[in-house]
């Protein structure tokens, strides 16, 4: 195809890339360099019948202005990103040399907002994504064994748990694990704990969460791998079959070397997508003990009194990005290595 | 020795499938019956059972199966307006999606060029990118324009953000389109648009829907986009339902709250229902293929 009918098919999908992908990460870049104006203040004296003080009040109209001059605020450098709501520098020297052990030190550190956030997004990551692929890879063994007439309907009820909208599933779940919902009430049955609740533990919270995180995943894996296993190699089955292997052995030694590429596609995208967890935060109402990194950008919009806090949010965006480089560059240069012949040809 | 072993295996895969099942399935059915009944029941402080038979709710409705939750949502909250406005958003979002996308995908899958996969790369790090902090990006020149709060504004991002995906997959499917088809008919005499409109576009339907499917999917589910562009009236029903969360404290909230999401479910499982073949290929052609 020459260039320019190329191009004359490609560029709005291109633009729009562009201009709501590629572009708003430059804006996130820049805007994470500002801060807010500070509020421009006047010394008033304000005379009364018990004589004249002087007041310090916030000139409105001059703050208003200074803003519409300059709506991305001062510029502030990397101050953003060292501040105590991000790498905090200071209050990890800080409690470096204050700290009389490492368990102290650690937990001071995991007290800041960001490594907060970035405790229980790595975590969540990388207890998800395997378990989702073990989990995804025994359901779909299983399924592939049913006779075909219980395929179907098998098939519709776990694909429920992952079309569902995050938030939905997770607000299902929660009412269900509340103090008094059905799963919450016989967990106090079975610890014989009628205090037991799993909101108030935040070892509770995080276990739950990342159950959901399961729940929601693994009809991903177990369809592709399901798809996988229809393609599986008859020959090769049944030679190792008259060989003697057992079920077992098969299935190690055939079926989990023919499913290993869908083992990296999946684990592509299942880092891409937990990485970013987010809706289960705001469904389970698990911020007092579990935040990730999207949710910290989403608190620094809603922080109560009105004000977005743009440059805060930004710079963890940013330092979001890099995360997600940093995860995903094995794996995407992997991808690239293997795909170069097959775009060539 | 052989035997009883698998039929061992045959009965553990089995136990196993009908425990997955019912965690699959069971959440679903519990809000559904339980979208039906007062709180007081749905959270029962005396015994589980009460959700099951209603006690609480023949108390206070005179029979156990109330539709109060739902009125309150969808009537006095104002629900109707939202699933209106998602109905709007979806719609968009898939139509413009998928005819962004197949055009760009056709192009990606018959350019032959080396930049072609170079696009195809950079669409893959734009899809890993986590929408929030795209959407960051946009507050602020949105509020500086004039452009936030409105539901075009959230359709176009909606389609910018779905665009990586839509891309990969159309271009995977064009790629199983035979190349002579088209130029068959180029060399008799069309132009390669022409040639797309009268030959491609015909049989390019499997394709289009199996992405639009994830299109709507992506469209429906988002909460990150739809709760920080969109103004308190033109809500969409996820943003609606987490607003519903926050006013929990009045007594029956809750039950609206349930009685929403029960009604936000039910495209869902039509959807399911109607096109799980659709699904099914659609998540594995990216995989199997690349």
């Amino acid at each position: 195809m020459p260039h320019h009918t190329f191009f004359k098919f490609i560029w709005p999908s291109a633009l729009a890339m562009l201009v709501f992908i590629a572009l708003p990460i430059i804006s996130i870049t820049i805007q994470s360099f500002y801060i807010d104006h500070e509020q421009v203040l006047v010394t008033v004296e304000n005379c009364g019948p018990f004589g004249c003080k002087e007041v310090t009040k916030v000139d409105v109209d001059a703050t208003r202005a200074l803003s519409e001059q300059n709506p991305l605020g001062k510029f502030n450098g990397f101050g953003t990103y060292t501040n105590r709501n991000h790498l905090a520098f200071s209050q990890i020297s800080e409690a470096w040399n204050a700290a009389p052990n490492l368990r102290y030190f650690i937990g001071e550190v995991l007290n800041l907002p960001f490594y907060k956030a970035l405790s229980f997004t790595l975590t969540y990551t990388f207890v998800v994504t395997p378990c989702v692929i073990i989990l995804g890879f025994c359901i779909a063994l299983c399924v592939n064994r049913l006779p075909s007439i219980f395929k179907g309907p098998t098939i519709f009820v776990s694909l429920l748990p992952m079309i569902i909208t995050p938030l939905i599933g997770s607000l299902v779940l929660f009412w269900m694990i509340d103090a008094e919902g059905i799963i919450g009430s016989f967990l106090k049955i079975i610890f014989d704990d009628p205090s037991l609740s799993l909101k108030a533990s935040p070892t509770l919270t995080w276990i739950m969460l990342i159950v959901y995180g399961i729940w929601h995943h693994a009809p991903f894996a177990f369809v592709v791998f399901y798809a996988g296993l229809q393609t599986v190699p008859k020959d090769t089955l049944e030679s190792a079959m008259i060989d003697g292997a057992s079920r077992w052995e098969q299935t190690r030694y055939v079926v989990v070397p023919h499913l290993m590429p869908l083992v990296v596609f999946i684990s592509l995208i299942q880092l891409m997508d937990n990485f970013r967890v987010f809706e289960p935060i705001v469904g389970f109402n698990a911020q007092a003990s579990a935040t990730s990194l999207s949710w910290l950008i989403y608190n620094d919009f809603r922080s109560g009194d009105g004000a977005m806090l743009f440059g805060s949010a930004a710079a963890t965006s940013i330092l979001t990005i890099i995360g997600v480089s940093i995860l995903l560059t094995p794996i995407i240069v992997r991808t690239w290595q293997s795909s170069k012949p097959a775009v060539r040809g | 020795m052989n035997k009883t072993s698998s039929k061992w295996l045959n009965l553990f895969s089995i136990c196993f499938l009908v425990l997955w099942l019912v965690l699959a399935c069971v959440p679903f059915l519990w809000t559904f019956w339980g979208s039906f009944k007062v709180q007081a029941d749905f959270f029962s402080k005396q015994d589980w059972q009460n959700a099951l038979f209603g006690v609480r709710t023949l108390v206070e409705t005179g029979s156990s199966f109330t539709s109060d939750g739902y009125q309150g949502a969808w009537i006095q909250e104002g629900f109707w307006k939202a699933a209106l406005n998602t109905a709007i958003v979806t719609v968009s979002v898939v139509t413009i999606s998928l005819t962004l996308g197949t055009l760009g995908g056709y192009a990606l899958a018959r350019s032959g060029f080396r930049y072609a996969f170079w696009i195809l790369i950079a669409a893959l790090i734009f899809r890993a990118m986590p929408h929030i902090t795209l959407v960051s990006g946009y507050l602020l020149p949105f509020f500086e324009l004039g452009l936030w709060g409105h539901l075009s504004t959230t359709i176009i991002v909606l389609v910018a953000i779905n665009q990586p995906f839509t891309l990969w997959m159309l271009h995977s499917f064009f790629l199983s389109i035979p190349k002579d088809l088209d130029e068959s008919a180029m060399v008799d005499g069309c132009t390669r648009f022409q040639a797309f409109r009268h030959v491609i576009i015909p049989v390019m339907w499997p394709g289009v829907i199996t992405t639009g499917l994830f299109s709507f999917l992506l469209a429906y589910n988002d909460f990150a986009i739809t709760a920080l562009l969109l103004t308190e009236e033109n809500q969409t029903m996820v943003p609606k339902i987490a607003s519903f969360l926050g006013s929990t404290q009045e007594q029956g909230n809750v039950m609206f709250a349930v009685a929403a999401v029960v009604s936000a479910t039910a495209p869902l499982f039509v959807l399911v229902m109607f096109f799980q073949r659709q699904i099914v290929s659609g998540l594995t052609a990216g995989a199997v293929k690349g």
